[in-house]
Formats: structure tokens, C-alpha cells, sequence
């Protein structure tokens, strides 16, 4: 079947068969209580399919095409980004040399330039931007603007770019190939989303920073973390060229990274007394809702992974 | 053939800028009205306002969705007037104040008579990026002696930044459209000045985008 490496083709298969079984189990609820409104899971979880399906054909059609997906995740995330988070008038102009950057970061992916990839955000478009807002010399809100505008840049094009990146990087376990790399790192990310929401549902007693997200509890997190870091161990090795010490290891940060991403993102829209992000993906919010965690994860996941093996 | 002209204008070129470029928060969509006589006023900060209102349409629609926009703006030359009116199709309103009312809105109301939706920005013009300015009476004699016609409001927010008047470049940003009940019908004008200025406070509330600091 087409070019997908084994290893990467049955973790696909396995996705879309939980997905078939999420569908499953809503149709079943929905039979046992017909009076019980489901409207929120039903949209959730088509939801899932469309971006499990979207991420998917791309993946296999071609990595280029996954860059330019990935890619296009971030365009919406910063736009996103930019229209919850109050900027000025007069920043118009920065704001689009900031679109700017999405297309050049993700060009230095596709060409594999790691050390161009790696500095272009930080340094060139750190520094390149507050010239631009001199230039239009509006000096009436200028450090914060400058910060707005370049911290929305990194957390939405240069971390999420990294996961991009993991599609260019030499090949080393040739049965899963560059994209069981990518599924570790997403299905991960996601599934520790889960887990920590079902143990702190399950266990839940001590909150770990009521201010920021009420829900959020010590068992939860702890329990998130565990699960993870063993899922990981046993699905590292085949989807990674990594050992059960080194995937339980990167388990245990996107874990423990992917809980910080999510209470950034929520500290952001408590700020900004807002509950959701957008209404682009129904069910879910708006994209930064679904991408909060991977704005962590991705780059944290990348640079161990990076450190280790290359 | 001009309802071709009109599909293919939205669906290659507006549609894809509405929801790719920039990307709308729509909320209350049950409102807004189906099918006609009806007429949408909302708050006015660009170009892109009617755009987004009309994108909101199935194309099938499109045809009957009716922007009333100055004629000393979008008739003053050839090119621009083809546009607007036959790839969007406009009704072209006067606004220099020296037509009587049943004339000035001729148009208005035999687009209603043919059971069209109109799209009215009460304010009058854009103004200044995402400032609201003082609601104009003309509203009130489009739908005062028709007993068929409510005014639904719709709130829009963040389309001031993405493209505000006076300025060529386009931002990509997303847009908050809050489309909000049904108004009854008001007894005087001042009364329906009132009552859209009073939904149009109410619905900025559910506005998540944000512009100045």
C-alpha cells in the first residue's frame, strides 16, 4: 500500500480504530439515553475525524505536503493568536512581516538548513521586527506590542514548526520512517491530554493551581505522567529509533510539557476573560485550544530527541 | 448570466478570503434571516463587511442578498460600478440628501416587494477602525410602512483591522460575526435608532477578538 513504512501504517490503523470506537460508544450512549444531549461529543469527535483524516492524507501523500499542512496550522494559530490578543492600529504592517515568517521558517524545514532554522525566529525576526515598528514610529504602547508580537511568533510559528522538522531529519528506524516520529510526538501530546482530563476525573482531589485551571488536580498530572511515560516506553521503540529507557524518558516530557502548554494557553484566555480561542474546529474551540499543548511539547520532544540521536 | 458572474466572484475570490485569509467567529447563525423580505443591519468599519455578510449565504442564495451602498462611492467610474453592481450587486443609495425619501429608496423597497434580504449598514459610512459612529434615521423609512420586514442585527468586529478604510493592504485577522434577535417593529425612528444602537452594545459583548490596547 502506497509508500508508508509498516510501523508508521499500523499505528495509523490503530488511530483510526479507536477513532471507529469513540464514533461507537457515542452512538451506543445516545441509544441508552435519548432524552441526554450529545451535540458537543458527536461535534468533538467528527471533529477528530477530519483532523485525524486531514493530517493523515497528507502524511502520506508526501512529506512537503505535511510541511505545507503544518505550515498552514500555524498561519491559523497565529492569526488566531493575533486576533484575541489586543494589538495596535498602527501594527498592521508589523503584524504582516510576521505572517511573513511562517512561509521562510517552513521553506528552512523543507530544505533541511538546521542552523538557519534554528536562529531565523529568534534572532533575525526577534530583531527585524520592533525595526519595522520604528519605522512606522507609533512609540504609544511599543514594548508592549514588541513583546506580543514576537512571543505569538515563537510559540506559534517557531514551536510548532519543529514538529515539521522531525519529517527531514535523517531516517534511522527505517520500518517506521519519518512519520512514526511525527504520530509518536501527536498521539502522545494528545493522549496525555486524555489521560490526565480521566484521572483527574477518576482520582481528583488536590488542586494544583486553582487560580489558573480549576479543574486541574495532582492526580490528574501525576497520573497523566505515569501513563504516558510507559505508553511511550512500549510504542517508542517501534515508532522511533529510540530505546524503552530513551521513549519512556520522552514520554515523561511531553507529559509533564504538554500539561504546561495547556495552562499557558488558558492562562492567556483567562487575561483575556475569553473561554475559547475561536469556533474553527466545532467541539473543540478555536485551533490554539486543540494546538496548546503540542506549542510545548514539540519543541521539548524535538531538541531530546535531537540531542540523543544526532 | 449576471448571477453566474455573481457566483463565481464569491466562490473563487470572496469566499476563499473570508474564511481562509481571514476566518470568522460566527455566533447566533440560527437568526439570521433565510429567506426574504428582510433586512441585516450592521455596524460598519470596511469593505470587507459585506463580504463577510453575504459569505454567510449559501451561493444559491447569493442572488438575493442586497448590500444598499452610496452611489457617489461605488458608481464613480465605469469599472467600479460594473463591479458592484453586477459582481455584487449592489443597491446604489444617494446620499447627498436632495431626493425625496420615496424616491431614495426606490430601490430598497422594490427589492423587498421581490421578497430580497437587504444589507444595511445604519452608521452610513466606515469611519474610523472599530469605532462605532452615530446610526442614521434612513433605516426607519425602508421598513416603516411594510408590515412584512423586521431588522435583524448583526455585529461585526476585527474586519476594521484587517482591512480599514484608507488602506490597500490586507491583515489576515479573524472576525467575530454575532448576529442577534429579530428587532420588533419600532413605533418612530428614534425608537429603532435606539433599539439597534442598544443590540449593537449588547452583542459586542460576545465578541472574543480584541483591537486596541
Amino acid at each position: 500500500m502506497l509508500d508508508i513504512p509498516r510501523h508508521s501504517l499500523n499505528a495509523m490503523l490503530v488511530v483510526l480504530a479507536l477513532l471507529l470506537i469513540a464514533t461507537t460508544c457515542r452512538l451506543l450512549l445516545a441509544r441508552i439515553n435519548p432524552d441526554k444531549d450529545y451535540t458537543e461529543l458527536r461535534q468533538r469527535i467528527q471533529s477528530w475525524w477530519w483532523m485525524i483524516g486531514i493530517l493523515f492524507v497528507c502524511l502520506i501523500v508526501s512529506p512537503t505536503t505535511a510541511i505545507i499542512l503544518f505550515a498552514f496550522i500555524s498561519f491559523l494559530a497565529l492569526k488566531e493568536f493575533f486576533s484575541i490578543v489586543p494589538t495596535r492600529q498602527a501594527d498592521r504592517r508589523v503584524l504582516f512581516w510576521a505572517y511573513l515568517s511562517i512561509p521562510i521558517q517552513y521553506y528552512l524545514v523543507s530544505i533541511g538548513w538546521y542552523g538557519m532554522f534554528i536562529i531565523f525566529i529568534p534572532v533575525y525576526v526577534f530583531l527585524l521586527l520592533p525595526m519595522r515598528m520604528v519605522l512606522i514610529g507609533e512609540t504609544k504602547g511599543f514594548i508592549h506590542s514588541a513583546g506580543v508580537i514576537h512571543w505569538a511568533v515563537m510559540l506559534t510559528v517557531f514551536c510548532l514548526s519543529h514538529i515539521a522538522y522531525l519529517l527531514v531529519l535523517p531516517i534511522k528506524n527505517h520500518e517506521a520512517g519519518s512519520i512514526g516520529l511525527v504520530i509518536f510526538l501527536l498521539f502522545m501530546t494528545q493522549l496525555n491530554d486524555v489521560s490526565q482530563f480521566i484521572w483527574g476525573k477518576l482520582l481528583g482531589k488536590h488542586k494544583i493551581i486553582p487560580k489558573v485551571s480549576p479543574n486541574k488536580t495532582w492526580e490528574g498530572f501525576i497520573g497523566g505522567v505515569l501513563t504516558i511515560g510507559l505508553v511511550s516506553g512500549f510504542v517508542g521503540p517501534y515508532l522511533t529509533p529510540m530505546t524503552f529507557q530513551f521513549s519512556l524518558l520522552s514520554g515523561l516530557i511531553i507529559s509533564i510539557s504538554g500539561f504546561i502548554g495547556d495552562v499557558v494557553i488558558s492562562s492567556i484566555k483567562r487575561d483575556l476573560e475569553i473561554k475559547d480561542s475561536g469556533s474553527l474546529i466545532p467541539g473543540h474551540g478555536g485551533i490554539l485550544d486543540r494546538c496548546d499543548s503540542l506549542i510545548f511539547t514539540a519543541p521539548l520532544f524535538f531538541h531530546f530527541f535531537y540531542y540523543m540521536n544526532y | 448570466m449576471d448571477r453566474i458572474l455573481k457566483i463565481l466572484f464569491f466562490a473563487l475570490i470572496v469566499r476563499p478570503i473570508v474564511f481562509v485569509v481571514l476566518g470568522l467567529n460566527v455566533r447566533g447563525k440560527p437568526n439570521l434571516p433565510t429567506e426574504g423580505p428582510a433586512v441585516i443591519a450592521a455596524n460598519h468599519n470596511s469593505h470587507l463587511d459585506t463580504m463577510v455578510l453575504m459569505s454567510l449565504y449559501p451561493l444559491s442564495k447569493l442572488h438575493q442578498v442586497r448590500p444598499v451602498a452610496a452611489a457617489d462611492y461605488f458608481l464613480k467610474n465605469r469599472f467600479l460600478s460594473w463591479f458592484a453592481l453586477k459582481c455584487v450587486g449592489i443597491i446604489p443609495i444617494n446620499r447627498t440628501g436632495r431626493q425625496r425619501k420615496r424616491e431614495l429608496f426606490a430601490g430598497c423597497h422594490s427589492a423587498l416587494d421581490n421578497s430580497e434580504i437587504l444589507i444595511l449598514f445604519p452608521e452610513g459610512s466606515r469611519g474610523n477602525p472599530e469605532e462605532m459612529s452615530e446610526i442614521k434615521r434612513g433605516i426607519y423609512h425602508i421598513v416603516n410602512d411594510r408590515n412584512d420586514t423586521r431588522v435583524t442585527p448583526v455585529m461585526l468586529h476585527g474586519l476594521g483591522r484587517a482591512l480599514p478604510r484608507g488602506e490597500a493592504l490586507l491583515v489576515p485577522f479573524n472576525c467575530d460575526v454575532i448576529i442577534g434577535d429579530q428587532l420588533p417593529k419600532a413605533e418612530t425612528a428614534e425608537h429603532l435608532v435606539n433599539a439597534i444602537q442598544d443590540s449593537f452594545l449588547e452583542l459586542q459583548k460576545y465578541c472574543i477578538t480584541r483591537s486596541q490596547v
